[in-house]
């Protein structure tokens, strides 16, 4: 469902993004860790179309995302990193806005907005402005935008963030739910979150893949049997980084 | 799917943000308010002994330079301060219909705001019997002036997520045009480089074009100047957009 080929991003001359490629396919849900500024959130933004790659190809569903942006945007729902959305707009407005500019009409527009609303749990702000919103409404606000089309592909980008831990634990619920059907990538640096919703997941530092497997492949690699340890074992300042350890 | 119904989504959205914030009420009465006291006070209304909205077309220009540019200044710089715009690019549509969509908005509710002046034209109507021609021919100008004037603030918006720099590189922009053909400077400058320059000079100000409309001229040649400029703005607009993104 998503195919990323060599995919380079280079700001300013420096690397962000290294040679990455990767595939997910569907029903899997892929987590992407890695330290702050490794550039996960450049990735995304990358598979997404909002930025253009320097180098490399990226597929969703067969679309080219540079060649044909629109068709391959069709198929992605997007949560953006700080979940922004339009704060002088209820809930319900920016959900119906959401699926106008996507292109839903009369009941199938209806329903899609009840669908999502349903899903997360938005029924009681419904008609409050997103500026007066707690955190966690907001992250869900945003998060419903993203599945107003019911897409195939999924790209959330630290959905648990600022959450307490009885949103996080629902916020994981829904997701591994949802990752049965679709293709779903989510970073994080919450490794915690890997084990619990993530059927695969790849450590990205300084804009390259440094190890990717199954929770329980990175944990049977740490000495201590925690996932952790491997992830600083990979990422550790002033170590020597292993290139593409297992898979 | 229509390729015009997301462009419709964005600037109901855009028209809606208005409504939804004290802006437009704020920037209503300050616009009719302004043009009253400079239709009556400097304008002369009276004294002309005139039945004509000439005094109130004449500051048209001037009062715009201020006023549309804090219309436009938020088209963008709100986009990139919220992080909405991450969101909207990523959506399945082209970045020229999220540029033409918030620009429609825009410049029909400036067109709104420049109709609530009808209450000059019923009275110019009861006091003598004006022209009523020469006076749409006016209003006519007004709209493509204020839409020529939004452009330019939605491309210094596109380039800034600063509100204020926005405002201020806008209106610079803005007067410049103005100055261009303003009589003073005019006779300034003709000193050296002479009638055959000041007139090329004249040419590119927005002030000798929309004199045309002023005088109930509806020339196509004036036509063409604001729509070109709106026109070249916009896509600007586009190509500073697609700029940032590439980093």
């Amino acid at each position: 469902m998503i195919k990323i080929q060599h995919l380079s991003k280079s700001f300013n001359g420096k690397l962000a993004v290294d040679d990455l490629s990767l595939e997910v396919g569907q029903g899997e849900v892929l987590g992407f860790l890695g330290p702050n500024g490794a550039g996960k959130s450049t990735t995304m933004r990358m598979i997404t179309g909002f930025i253009p790659p320097t180098g490399g190809s990226i597929s969703v569903c067969g679309f080219d995302v540079l060649k044909d942006p629109i068709s391959a945007k069709r198929k992605i729902g997007y949560l953006p990193e700080s979940a922004p959305s339009y704060q002088d707009m209820t809930v319900l407005s920016f959900l119906r806005f959401a699926a106008d500019i996507r292109g839903l009409t009369g009941v199938a527009r209806q329903h899609a907005v009840e669908r999502v609303i349903e899903l997360c749990q938005l029924q009681n702000v419904l008609r409050q402005t997103i500026d007066t919103l707690s955190k966690g409404f907001r992250q869900r606000t945003c998060l419903a935008q993203s599945l107003i089309h019911d897409p195939e592909v999924l790209i959330l980008d630290e959905p648990t963030d600022g959450l307490d831990p009885n949103q996080k634990h629902d916020m994981r619920d829904l997701i591994r739910q949802m990752g049965l059907t679709k293709s779903i990538i989510i970073s994080t640096h919450v490794l915690e979150e890997v084990e619990a919703v993530c059927s695969r997941a790849v450590i990205i530092a300084q804009g390259r893949i440094v190890a990717q497997g199954t929770p329980d492949e990175f944990k049977s690699r740490s000495k201590t049997g925690r996932i952790d340890d491997y992830f600083r074992e990979v990422t550790g300042a002033g170590r020597q980084v292993p290139e593409q350890l297992g898979a | 799917m229509n390729i015009f119904s997301a462009t419709r989504a964005i600037a109901a959205r855009e028209w809606r943000a208005y409504f939804e914030s004290p802006l437009a009420f704020v920037f209503l009465i300050a616009y009719l308010l302004l043009a009253g006291i400079f239709t009556f006070t400097f304008g002369g209304f009276f004294e002309r002994g005139d039945a004509s909205l000439a005094a109130f077309f004449n500051w048209m220009p001037w009062l715009f330079l201020f006023l549309v540019p804090a219309v436009g200044m938020r088209l963008w710089s709100e986009e990139h301060r919220l992080g909405t715009i991450e969101l909207l690019l990523t959506m399945p549509i082209a970045p020229w219909q999220a540029i033409l969509g918030k620009f429609l908005a825009s410049w029909a509710f400036l067109i709104l705001a420049i109709a609530l002046s009808f209450p000059m034209v019923l009275t110019v109507n009861w006091l003598g019997s004006p022209d009523n021609g020469t006076i749409l021919a006016g209003y006519v100008g007004c709209a493509l002036l204020a839409g020529t004037y939004l452009s330019i603030a939605s491309l210094a918006s596109a380039c800034t997520r600063n509100q204020v720099i926005a405002f201020i590189f806008s209106i610079m922009i803005c007067l410049l045009l103005n100055l261009l053909g303003f009589p003073p400077v005019l006779d300034l400058v003709g000193r050296w480089i002479g009638t055959e320059g000041i007139e090329v000079m004249a040419g590119f100000s927005v002030l000798s074009h929309f004199d045309g409309f002023q005088k109930g001229v509806l020339d196509s040649r004036d036509v063409i100047y604001f729509v070109s400029i709106s026109v070249f703005s916009l896509f600007a607009t586009g190509v500073v957009l697609r700029g940032h993104r590439a980093g």
